[in-house]
């Protein structure tokens, strides 16, 4: 059974409509190069999959940059002995990136609470600085992994040699994966990934998920041995952070260690938030969010701003741009920081907490005896 | 042995430094049971008060170089040279240990507005959202301090007089090839001498002795007719100095930058889990020993062995520690642990 309800069906085809039309609704906001869209559909597969763990148990992870990076490490050494399409690349990179997230999972799920978060973190920098000195020789350390000329190649050159002296470009079955061709692979994966969340969610498992979250110790009581449904949904989320570690090498065939760094899992957790962890939507919109002003914010300068309030008078423009400048470019991580807080602090559900609130005001005043809300 | 010493010298400094954020932490975990993700950000704020100080003593004024007669050339000279002359000088190079004295009451101003103005209003959520909202006020103080003093680390200088190493090895009586660090030791001497401090007061005084009891029993104390929730935010006030008094001796032997605090503060968390959340004799053991264990496995013979051991020893101790003992060393049953 592929979709149980219709409602799943209806979710998920406006979920795909929005997302293949993404290059045309998006026009308007100015966001509607490939790069940008690329980054929205592989950064929506990472916190898709952080949420199922997160969203659903409540066990606050903050390593999950260890699998993407894993993942990207894998998918590049996958072009650079096997071959340049990227369809193993992304198996591979799932796999390896599984594997990591069964050993760390099986080590840090034996707590919760907070021991799991630290022990989570302290595994992410161990393996962050593994990454970065120790194992130069297999992730290049400080220079980042990247394809090179001479690299074997195996199955490539066995099918039909690479002519010419310039890199191989990473390809599907021919359609190279940059611009919009990249994009709409990712979206496609995207949606797949996006299914499969709708299915975990609905599913028995999704809900054994969810009571873990509100009562571990009855779940325990009522004869689950729960800590096999945390490493399911520990594994499956790192293999979702594999996926969207190996589309961004496919997309760009570079692998850093500073992908992997506790501040990369540190965005992951506040774009969950952001959006409201624990819906199937909101991740996505706190992705959409936190990039889309990641790249209008970190682009203006202090000359952009001051011509930007150029419809002011003087004065009043130059206050304004004394004002605004420090959230900017390079502030921009200040700007997000605050936004964090507020949203912690007041909008704990994020995004989609506010959107209820809002439908629930407005739903009381037409239908006063309908007050009930679902947060 | 030589060696020997040395390393021992060099894991008990960093222990000190690792010992005293893990104290604050264990301190505010026990007392108000919040997990505080922005200690690492108060060691940082204590250090750019040293910073912030030395740049008030050197503001400058310039004036014409006597010393060059060809041409006219100035230098800056800062105004309390021009003032007080040798005085000045002096004052100046001793800005660091000056820097102590700024640290108090700014640090202290900081923990508590912290604690009321933000703290206060997490004691009754999860741990999760504690940390989050801690994370995020780490990330603002951090780019705040950034945007005024810029990313690149700033050179504290320590006064000259501490400034050279001393011959540990004449102390000891076995020749005088071993020679360590001044400031360094004095680093150790103070940590030894704020942590005795804490314990003497958490011991020994009246005070202290109702935060311990508020720690155990928070419900009793309060039905006593205590106010615990005052005294807990003067125990966060005493946590964000203690940090703050690290971050400034910390200076002169690591230059500085705007994510210091941030490098700190993972270490510390797990040196506050290996110890026992909520132990403070705990995370001062746990944090001497992961410093002298990190120092004994940065020597070569070790690193000859398994290299790149120095890089995550304390991560695989720390796994080791918490699969075998889960509550770590000292740790008491109960805590932090539904």
């Amino acid at each position: 059974m592929l979709l149980s309800s219709r409602s799943e069906l209806r979710t998920l085809l406006i979920f795909a409509a929005v997302v293949l039309m993404m290059p045309i609704w998006l026009l308007p906001l100015g966001a509607a190069y490939p790069d940008l869209l690329q980054k929205f559909a592989i950064f929506g597969i990472f916190v898709i999959g952080y949420n199922l763990f997160f969203g659903l148990t409540g066990y606050l992870s903050f390593g999950h940059a260890t699998f993407l990076g894993v993942g990207s490490y894998a998918a590049v050494w996958c072009f650079k002995l096997l071959t340049v399409n990227v369809l193993p690349a992304i198996v591979f990179g799932i796999l390896v990136s599984g594997f990591f997230a069964a050993v760390i999972g099986f080590i840090c799920l034996r707590r919760s609470g907070i021991y799991f978060s630290i022990l989570t973190l302290a595994l992410a920098q161990m393996c962050y600085s593994l990454a970065y000195s120790v194992l130069t020789p297999i992730t290049n350390g400080e220079t980042s992994l990247q394809m090179e000329a001479h690299d074997a190649r195996l199955l490539d050159s066995w099918i039909a040699p690479h002519v010419g002296d310039g890199l191989p470009i990473t390809h599907l079955f021919g359609i190279p994966m940059s611009g919009y061709p990249g994009f709409y692979f990712c979206a496609v994966i995207l949606i797949i990934s996006f299914w499969f969340s709708i299915r975990i969610f609905n599913s028995p498992f999704g809900l054994q998920l969810r009571a873990i979250k509100s009562n571990q110790e009855r779940m325990q009581y009522s004869g689950y041995n729960t800590r096999i449904y945390l490493f399911s949904a520990f594994l499956i989320s790192g293999m979702y952070a594999g996926l969207a570690g190996s589309l961004m090498a496919a997309i760009d065939p570079l692998a850093g260690a500073e992908r992997m760094q506790w501040t990369a899992s540190g965005e992951v957790v506040l774009m969950t938030i952001l959006g409201g962890v624990g819906t199937l939507i909101g991740p996505m919109l706190g992705v959409g969010v936190i990039k889309y002003f990641e790249n209008i914010f970190s682009s203006y300068n202090h000359d952009a701003l001051l011509e930007s309030f150029s419809f002011l008078p003087q004065p009043l423009a130059e206050a304004l741009t004394f004002v605004v400048s420090p959230f900017v470019g390079e502030g921009w991580h200040l700007t997000l920081g605050i936004l964090f807080m507020l949203v912690v602090i007041f909008l704990p559900g994020g995004i989609m907490e506010g959107v209820d609130r809002i439908r629930a005001r407005f739903s009381r005043h037409k239908q006063p005896q309908q007050t009930e809300q679902t947060t | 042995m030589d060696a020997f010493i040395l390393q021992l010298l060099n894991g008990l400094d960093k222990g000190g430094a690792y010992a005293l954020i893990a104290l604050g932490l264990t301190l505010v975990f026990g007392t108000l049971g919040v997990v505080n993700f922005a200690h690492g950000a108060l060691f940082m704020l204590g250090a750019f008060c040293a910073v912030t100080l030395q740049k008030i003593l050197t503001l400058s004024q310039k004036v014409k170089d006597e010393s060059i007669t060809f041409f006219d050339a100035y230098k800056e000279q800062p105004y309390l040279e021009i003032w007080f002359g040798e005085t000045g000088t002096t004052i100046i190079e001793w800005s660091v240990p000056l820097s102590l004295l700024l640290a108090v009451p700014v640090m202290l101003t900081i923990g508590l507005a912290m604690e009321r103005g933000l703290i206060q209003f997490f004691y009754k959520r999860t741990h999760a959202q504690q940390i989050l909202v801690t994370f995020g006020l780490a990330i603002v103080v951090q780019e705040i301090i950034k945007s005024f003093y810029g990313a690149n680390p700033i050179p504290m200088p320590a006064p000259p007089l501490l400034s050279g190493t001393a011959p540990i090895g004449e102390f000891l009586g076995i020749g005088d090839v071993v020679a360590y660090p001044w400031w360094r030791l004095i680093y150790l001497l103070f940590s030894f001498l704020i942590i005795g401090a804490v314990f003497l007061f958490l011991k020994y005084t009246t005070y202290g002795m109702v935060v311990r009891a508020g720690m155990q029993d928070r419900a009793t104390v309060e039905l006593l007719g205590i106010n615990v929730e005052r005294r807990f935010t003067i125990v966060f006030g005493i946590a964000a100095v203690v940090a703050g008094l690290a971050g400034v001796m910390y200076t002169p032997i690591v230059p500085p930058d705007y994510h210091m605090g941030m490098d700190f503060l993972v270490l510390s968390f797990v040196v506050v889990v290996v110890g026992g959340m909520g132990s403070l004799p705990g995370a001062v053991l746990a944090g001497f020993m992961l410093g002298i264990l990190q120092s004994f496995a940065s020597t070569n013979e070790v690193k000859n062995i398994f290299p790149g051991i120095d890089q995550i020893i304390i991560y695989l101790v720390a796994m080791i520690v918490l699969l075998t003992r889960p509550r770590g060393l000292l740790g008491k049953k109960g805590m932090m642990e539904s």
